[in-house]
């Protein structure tokens, strides 16, 4: 009884949150209602009893992820309202009738896969993040490792991306191109 | 009683608005927020099918999406500062300068 409260309170809240992320003008607003949106995510992971994965959530989607976006709507004006000039309603009606497919094979998926085996089903009187450390340190070892390195790589391009001309006016960029064509 | 239909019902509607955000908005920072529900829709059905089958694969493949949607902010969100730095715009049609 309290899991379906909780589930359709969830799922209202955040199909709520998302559709404002969807539909807002303001870009700031946008953002809040993200972040609160993952909250209610990671509530779903409480739920099913993922635990690791909901502090991951929190953690990371709420506080890292959110910090990086509204780090970077520093350099954005966010006062002012989102203008957008939609062009090609065909597209949008392709893609409309193609997401519609899409998601008609989404839901229809399971009914086909009948018997699925669990390949790493889970033990009797191990918690959850016992079990993913297990897991995560024997089976997906590679993976884990290959992550930590896109991490990192991803860790280096921001900062050559965003930090190293922060104080650089772009206007100049292509001065010394045209001074040397000049020569 | 919540079953699995539930969770993919709710999966299903959570990326539809994700894709109707990506048609709908033509501001890159936007494209990025559509993005993350995407993303996050996503999750929630392997963590359900996850928990439903007694199987612990799903949750790893949410945990390596969480880390790769990590990643993708940093690289992005750094392209679109130098973009906007460039442009004064992070608008879709800002982009198109190839138009033959």
């Amino acid at each position: 009884m309290y899991e379906i409260i909780a589930f359709y309170i969830f799922s209202a809240l955040t199909i709520g949150m998302f559709a404002i992320v969807v539909m807002s003008k303001n870009a700031l607003y946008a953002m809040s209602a993200l972040a609160g949106g993952m909250i209610f995510i990671s509530g779903f992971f409480f739920i099913l009893g993922a635990e690791f994965l909901g502090v991951v959530q929190i953690t990371v989607y709420s506080g890292a992820i959110m910090a990086l976006y509204a780090f970077g709507m520093m350099f954005f004006d966010t006062t002012r309202d989102v203008e957008e000039h939609a062009k090609g309603k065909k597209i949008a009606y392709t893609l409309s009738i193609l997401s519609a497919i899409l998601l008609l094979v989404i839901l229809c998926a399971p009914l086909f896969s009948q018997n699925i085996q669990a390949s790493y089903p889970t033990m009797e009187n191990v918690g959850n993040i016992q079990m993913i450390g297990l897991l995560l340190f024997t089976k997906y070892l590679v993976p884990f490792e290959l992550a930590a390195i896109m991490l990192l790589v991803a860790m280096i391009a921001g900062i050559v991306l965003a930090s190293k001309k922060m104080d650089f006016d772009p206007q100049y960029d292509d001065e010394p191109e045209v001074l040397r064509e000049v020569k | 009683m919540i079953t699995l239909i539930h969770y993919l019902v709710l999966t299903g509607i959570l990326f539809s608005i994700g894709l109707v955000g990506v048609m709908r908005r033509t501001n890159l920072l936007m494209l990025f927020f559509s993005t993350e529900i995407l993303l996050n829709a996503v999750n929630i059905g392997f963590v359900a099918v996850s928990h439903f089958y007694g199987d612990l694969s799903g949750q790893m493949f949410a945990f390596f999406i969480i880390a790769v949607a990590a990643s993708e902010v940093a690289v992005g969100l750094g392209l679109l500062i130098l973009w906007y730095k460039r442009n004064g715009s992070i608008d879709l049609n800002s982009l198109q300068m190839m138009k033959g």
